[in-house]
């Protein structure tokens, strides 16, 4: 899912680093949001929401709507668009609001 | 408490120009900005400016955040620039507090403030639009030009203004179909510049249609389409089906300026400027002496005129903190004129009204 050939752009991505989705081990780069690693992993779905437990997916991608909160290293309500990726990050999907580890 | 003489909010296009303006006067400012990366939505712009060399025209937006920044660099110590830092509140006597890095809490107080908070993007209601899958037309243009990540492989656009027009043609760009571009007014918004180059492409763009629902269990499948008659009321029988697992909403924007109300400052909403925006006079400045608005914070139009108003604004700020160079009336006048070309035209038409009924009573004078 990543952008290889760019007539305008190019990408120059950091250094590979590893993290967990759900326990999964994934990749992502350096300089790249964790929800951009996600995203380029094919994982659309980051949360569930608070009442009906529908799927949550970014909308923004800036840090406005709170649509991307998931829980990372144990700390919840955490906006996945624009934190970035650090290696051995544990990125968890979150239910509603998250509960503090 | 930390005290600053000019305290500037966002680092977006007006944010940059604001700060170079007043440094330019001999100010000296702090940008806060609340992301990791200065320069805002320019950032992502991968398209070439129109209006005149002043705002670099025929420049990348990428490219111009560049520039800003390299000049911000010219003015070492009397710029300084604070990332992965929210103005969270801001309060009387002009003490705005802020969040750094999640973590630190503190407050600064600030002679002046310019307010460059900039602008989010409007949603659309219809069934299941919450689905991952349905993004704003700006997020997939940072997901796709700043991170190179693709957000999908078919993708219906939801609005032919020049955001949506213009992501439409940067997702060909990244070789992602575009299934269609919808719009619910009967005509296209975009500059035809820009829609053409779609057409041109084989993209449909159809007007007087929205979306009646999106389809999809855990993120989106397809979308069904209808057309719309002459007062908007959708038509039955005319729906159309579209397989896409990206539908990107770009209805318009919304400013974003919770900051200045909660500073007191009167606001109206004014339809023209997509919201709820702050009186000011014609030098930016709200109705609290000292605070300032410029950019999409002040009313939805371009990153050309929100650098014409950064640099208004900047100017006039440090001219109220006793930065007042000889060319002071000269370089107001050409920031003034600046304006006045690019809301020009029928296109500046909705602008010019919209910036009538958000000038302060006796607006008009001198700072």
């Amino acid at each position: 899912m990543r952008i290889t050939e760019h007539p305008i752009l190019r990408f120059d991505r950091g250094k590979e680093l590893s993290f967990t989705f759900n326990g999964q081990p994934m990749k992502g780069y350096e300089g790249e949001t964790i929800a951009a690693a996600l995203h380029a992993a094919g994982v659309k779905v980051l949360a569930k929401s608070e009442k009906l437990h529908r799927p949550r997916g970014f909308f923004c991608a800036i840090g406005n709507c709170a649509s991307c909160q998931m829980t990372v290293d144990g700390e919840p309500n955490v906006r996945t668009c624009i934190t970035l990726l650090r290696e051995g990050m544990k990125v968890e999907s979150q239910e509603g609001k998250g509960r503090l580890q | 408490m930390r005290e600053v003489e000019l305290l500037i909010i966002g680092s977006g296009p007006a944010g940059l120009c604001a700060a170079l303006s007043a440094a330019e006067s001999g100010a000296r400012a702090l940008i806060l900005e609340r992301s990791f990366r200065p320069g805002g939505q320019l950032v992502k712009q991968t398209h070439m400016f129109f209006g005149s060399e002043r705002q670099y025209a025929s420049h990348r937006g990428v490219d111009i955040a560049e520039l800003l920044l390299k000049k911000l660099a010219e003015y070492g110590e009397r710029i300084e620039l604070m990332l992965n830092a929210t103005a969270v509140g801001f309060y009387e006597d002009n003490v705005v507090t802020v969040l750094k890095d999640e973590k630190e809490y503190f407050k600064i107080r600030a002679k002046s403030v310019v307010c460059a908070t900039g602008a989010f993007e409007k949603s659309l209601a219809f069934p299941n639009n919450d689905l991952p899958g349905i993004y704003g037309a700006g997020a997939v243009q940072t997901l796709m030009n700043v991170y190179g990540v693709r957000p999908g492989n078919r993708v219906l656009m939801v609005g032919a203004g020049n955001i949506g027009v213009i992501v439409s043609y940067q997702l060909l760009q990244a070789g992602i179909e575009v299934a269609a571009v919808l719009d619910a007014a009967p005509r296209i918004g975009a500059y035809l510049v820009h829609a053409s180059k779609l057409a041109r492409m084989g993209v449909p763009i159809l007007t007087s249609h929205t979306v009646k629902e999106a389809v999809g269990t855990d993120c989106l499948e397809a979308a069904v389409v209808w057309a719309l008659d002459e007062k908007f009321k959708p038509i039955p029988g005319t729906e159309r089906r579209f397989d896409v697992d990206v539908m990107c909403v770009s209805v318009g924007l919304s400013p974003l300026n919770e900051l200045l109300a909660m500073r007191g400052a009167e606001m109206k909403y004014v339809p023209q400027l997509s919201g709820l925006v702050p009186l000011r006079s014609e030098n930016c400045e709200t109705g609290i002496p000292g605070v300032f608005v410029a950019g999409d914070a002040s009313g939805i139009e371009e990153a050309s005129s929100a650098m014409a108003e950064g640099w208004l604004a900047g100017l006039c700020a440090a001219a109220k903190l006793g930065y007042v160079p000889a060319d002071f009336e000269a370089r107001r006048r050409e920031y003034l004129s600046q304006l006045e070309n690019l809301r020009s035209g029928p296109v500046g038409e909705r602008i010019r009204a919209g910036m009538k009924l958000s000038l302060l009573e006796g607006g008009m004078r001198d700072v």
